[in-house]
């Protein structure tokens, strides 16, 4: 994966060059309510013996101790561990603190369970180089969502919005006795949306939703939305336009783009956006 | 947004506090921003208006305070407001003809919106100077 050799990013995979800041300029417990302020937690000892090392500050959380979230510091011996991120997590689970608990299955990219906030912008653990990292590199869970444990992400809330866009085919005429057939053009309308794995790091990482989640569907509810949407085979365009027509679902989207810059699978969360205010623009007329 | 569940209630993983600064939520946090300023500006505006119908003690009194230095650096970051809540503005409406999403046309038209707007303001300072001559 690329990194950036100019100040114009051409893919959502090129990590910054450089960066006048890491965060915004705002306290860190802006707007923190008691419970989720993070404090300095451990930093556990070096691997011995080790010559190539990387230091990793990862978000703790422990549900069962009722303790506030922590900052835990591990050191992993890099000529023993794989080239991702997600190496060094397995690292650090099987040799330094087997309590470590984040969600992982496919490590390529395709099943989204590792999105996290991986030095301030949220990826997939498994396609992220180490070498690619800050130094330390800062692992957090996906951005502004309720915690279950460590890196673990409740994305239940996130699942229930997705839900809400009713991601299945509608259709009004009686079910053929085959398929139900696209034209070629009719199904290439489709591609840049349906390879949407749902790992939500567009919808974490969209400022709109960190505000206005309650009600805001967000980027990859939308995305989706338009999938069907733009599908030929469905027949639910106006109830479903119907559905999303609404200050907050979905136009609490004031296009800041951060779901385009993030995505993992290089889709286009803003455009799908855009493309369902301009269908309702355009059935008006 | 903390569900309670079981004993505890789930902390809220941090958002802004961690987001690193893009080009993207820059500039649009730099629109809402210079936005809310300009609205500001607009009552000054108003106020100038108000001074110069009021008399000539008046008006020169508001040229004093806009002459000052102070003054001249809130006219100057006015004026940077306006450029970049326009260009801004165009470009928002770019995006809603459905044009320029392709995440190389979003970095290249933002870094356009600053460009221009460093240009147009100081051309704009350029041409107020030399054209108000010696006051």
């Amino acid at each position: 994966m690329p990194k950036a050799n100019s100040i114009i990013i051409k893919s959502s995979d090129e990590v910054p060059s450089a960066t006048l800041l890491k965060r915004f300029p705002i306290p860190k417990n802006f707007g923190v309510a008691p419970g989720s302020r993070i404090e300095r937690g451990r930093t556990w000892p070096a691997p011995e013996g080790a010559s190539r090392i990387k230091t990793f500050e990862i978000y703790r959380y422990d549900p069962d101790s009722g303790d506030n979230p922590r900052l835990d510091t591990f050191t992993v011996d890099l000529d023993d561990c794989g080239p991702m991120v997600l190496d060094a997590l397995i690292w650090i689970k099987n040799n330094i603190d087997s309590t470590l608990t984040f969600r992982r299955s496919c490590r390529e990219g395709i099943c989204g369970s590792c999105a996290m906030n991986i030095d301030g912008t949220n990826w997939l653990a498994c396609i992220r180089f180490i070498e690619e990292t800050d130094a330390p590199a800062r692992i957090y869970p996906l951005a502004n969502m309720a915690v279950i444990k460590d890196l673990v992400a409740d994305l239940t809330h996130a699942f229930s919005q997705y839900e809400m866009i009713e991601p299945w085919l509608q259709s009004k005429t009686p079910a053929p006795d085959r398929e139900r057939l696209q034209a070629p053009e009719d199904r290439d309308k489709l591609n840049g949306y349906y390879e949407c794995i749902l790992c939500f790091c567009c919808t974490s990482g969209c400022p709109s939703h960190w505000w206005n989640g309650d009600r805001f569907l967000g980027p990859a509810a939308l995305l989706q939305a338009w999938r069907w949407l733009t599908d030929s085979r469905d027949e639910a365009t106006g109830e479903r336009l119907d559905k999303l027509e609404d200050p907050f679902r979905l136009y609490r989207c004031h296009t800041i783009l951060n779901c385009t810059r993030t995505c993992p699978k290089g889709l286009n969360p803003g455009k799908a956006i855009a493309e369902i205010k301009k269908m309702i623009i355009e059935r008006r007329s | 947004m903390e569900p309670i569940t079981g004993k505890h209630a789930r902390p809220l993983s941090p958002n802004i506090q961690i987001y690193r600064p893009q080009l993207t939520s820059v500039l649009s946090i730099a629109n809402r921003l210079t936005g809310v300023f300009l609205s500001i500006c607009a009552m000054v505006l108003v106020a100038w208006l108000v001074a110069a119908a009021a008399g000539p003690e008046s008006y020169s009194a508001f040229q004093g305070l806009t002459g000052s230095w102070a003054g001249q650096i809130l006219l100057l970051g006015g004026t940077f407001a306006f450029f970049l809540h326009l260009c801004g503005g165009i470009r928002h409406l770019l995006w809603d003809t459905v044009h320029g999403f392709e995440l190389r046309q979003i970095y290249t038209s933002g870094w356009i919106v600053v460009a221009a707007s460093v240009v147009l303001t100081l051309a704009a300072w350029i041409a107020g100077l030399t054209m108000a001559g010696p006051s």
